[in-house]
């Protein structure tokens, strides 16, 4: 795993901001090498939109010191923005006109000469499976298709760093399948990237470091690895049944003491060990209760699992939310 | 160099997304052919009324054109969040404000040849101080552009922004000596006139098309290029104050 630590790009330290009297943002710090690609992890409203929109110039922190490639952006924003590019959490491209021009404006607001800036959308237009839709109006094109030509208007201009804002939220299986697979690409290719999002598997899958953010405050900032060192050495499965009554779990406790269980449902109980668990007794026993047991298979050890021991808060649920508020 | 691509290109893709619209192209005809019409039936008078005529409708033709789309396009990028793109761009803001009324206030200058056009098969306008009506044109489109931007970065939707121009343009046709002189309003609304930029460049229109100005054409001139400074500037500090938060 490369360290990207001893050659940071964007630098930020004890970073606030506040809204009145709610605290966005509160004394932030973390770095992001160069290349790296760094995950921005927490449920809505744990201040990810607030932490890009200073970091891109697009807000005003309270206090706190950031630097982008060495510049100063809080005091200078205009300095540092040819640097990076940006895909906000909504795409945002001009609904008027066609994917094709939308790049090509875009290219220019970056001072791209016209004739690069054509090439540079024909490329992306191809790279990005855009070619076919490219002279539609970007108001006629689906999600996925608006997300893509987004994250294209976000490198036109060949940026040392990406941020990118819930890249996958709200669209198809097939699309953010694919736009993960060009996230990956562009970090391949040398971006920097700056990821924010609440679906802790593209997170996990696409990082190599990742900032966990809750009310503000960064909780943890490490790699995925050692994230994941902790419960990679306990094991975990998951035993299913039918009609178990409310007492099951802790029958089971006094029986196995040497395991540790959890009710995750009526019909679900979670087993974890720092040994081997043996199952056959486990099944017998739940059995023996007058339930029947449906399925029992191991737990593989996830983010999802850390982010919750670390803060206590289902990210998924938080994340379902999201999008049920955004389709209505 | 690179600002400056940017800024053309910006100039570039308003007039092609907003202004050169047919509705927007019927718009800026139909108008002030309604006004010039209006006015001429309500005078009751012959074709030589068309040069004291003249200066109100260029004025309102510039004045509804360019604060109607400005006021609309600038809320609407607000609201569909395209204008985070051009406040996130290595733009200076200042550039970036100019290049977004720029489109506007060619829009206006264009608008003010329809009835000048209209007036060159009506009446001789061989009198007609050319020099003097054509920097006021642009003054006049430039501070009513300034006037739409601040409406724009006033309001958070596209119906305040419609509403709150009404607010200040309909007033403007009777205030501003448009098609009757400000020393004909009565004297308690009198001094309401002097706080709209259109009173000191309509006046500078009245004295080149037919001679008849009140104030000085070079204190006109000072006063509306002053007040397209300070819109300017205010708009730009609403800007940094309510958008880059």
């Amino acid at each position: 795993m490369p360290t990207h630590e001893n050659n940071p790009l964007i630098e930020v330290s004890e970073l606030t901001k506040r809204f009145d009297d709610v605290i966005a943002v509160d004394g932030i710090g973390f770095t992001v090498g160069k290349g790296e690609l760094f995950g921005f992890l927490g449920p809505n409203g744990a201040g990810k939109t607030t932490t890009i929109n200073i970091l891109t110039g697009l807000a005003r922190p309270d206090s706190g010191a950031i630097r982008i490639s060495g510049l100063d952006i809080s005091r200078n924003p205009k300095a540092a923005q040819h640097l990076i590019g940006i895909v906000p959490d909504e795409s945002n491209l001009y609904p008027e006109l066609t994917g094709f021009d939308n790049l090509c404006f875009c290219a220019s607001l970056y001072g791209v000469q016209k004739s690069e800036g054509i090439v540079r959308a024909k490329e992306l237009l191809e790279q990005f499976d855009l070619k076919e839709a490219a002279h539609r109006k970007f108001a006629g094109y689906s999600k996925g298709m608006k997300r893509k030509l987004t994250i294209a208007a976000g490198i036109i201009h060949h940026p040392e760093i990406l941020f990118l804002d819930e890249p996958t939220t709200g669209i198809d299986v097939a699309s953010a399948r694919q736009i993960r697979h060009l996230i990956a690409e562009l970090q391949r290719a040398g971006t920097t990237v700056f990821l924010t999002t609440h679906y802790i598997e593209e997170a996990e899958r696409l990082c190599e470091r990742i900032a966990f953010l809750v009310k503000g405050q960064i909780v943890r900032v490490d790699s995925v690895a050692n994230l994941l060192q902790p419960i990679q050495e306990r094991k975990a499965m998951l035993i299913s049944f039918l009609n178990g009554g409310s007492d099951l779990c802790d029958k089971l406790a006094v029986t196995f003491p040497d395991y540790e269980f959890q009710t995750i449902s009526f019909e679900q109980v979670r087993v974890e060990s720092a040994d081997i668990i043996n199952i056959g007794p486990l099944i017998r026993f739940i059995e023996e209760q007058g339930t029947q047991v449906t399925e029992a298979r191991r737990l593989k050890p996830s983010l999802e699992e850390v982010f919750v021991r670390i803060t206590g808060i289902e990210l998924n649920s938080v994340g379902r939310e999201k999008e049920k508020a955004k389709g209505s | 160099m690179k600002q400056w691509i940017a800024f053309w290109s910006i100039v570039r893709k308003d007039m092609q997304a907003y202004y050169l619209k047919p509705p927007n192209i019927s718009w800026g005809l139909i108008f002030p052919v309604a006004w010039t019409g209006m006015f001429f039936i309500k005078s009751g008078s012959g074709l030589e009324s068309i040069l004291t005529l003249l200066p109100g409708v260029i004025a309102i033709s510039i004045l509804f054109g360019t604060t109607s789309m400005l006021a609309v396009t600038v809320t609407f990028e607000k609201n569909n969040r395209s204008f985070e793109r051009l406040l996130l761009a290595p733009i200076s803001l200042e550039l970036l404000m100019l290049a977004k009324t720029g489109g506007a206030i060619l829009f206006g200058v264009v608008n003010a040849f329809v009835p000048i056009i209209f007036a060159l098969f009506l009446t001789d306008l061989s009198q007609v101080v050319w020099i003097t009506v054509l920097p006021a044109i642009v003054l006049i489109a430039i501070s009513s552009t300034f006037l739409g931007l601040l409406i724009a970065v006033s309001v958070n939707e596209v119906f305040e922004a419609q509403t709150f121009s009404n607010f200040f343009r309909f007033p403007m046709i009777f205030l501003c000596g448009l098609f009757f002189p400000i020393t004909s309003i009565p004297t308690l609304l009198r001094p309401l006139s002097y706080l709209f930029p259109l009173t000191y460049g309509v006046d500078i229109l009245h004295g080149a098309i037919h001679g008849k100005n009140i104030m000085s054409l070079p204190l006109n001139f000072a006063i509306i290029a002053g007040f397209c400074i300070i819109l300017f500037y205010v708009s730009i500090r609403n800007i940094h104050r309510k958008w880059i938060l």
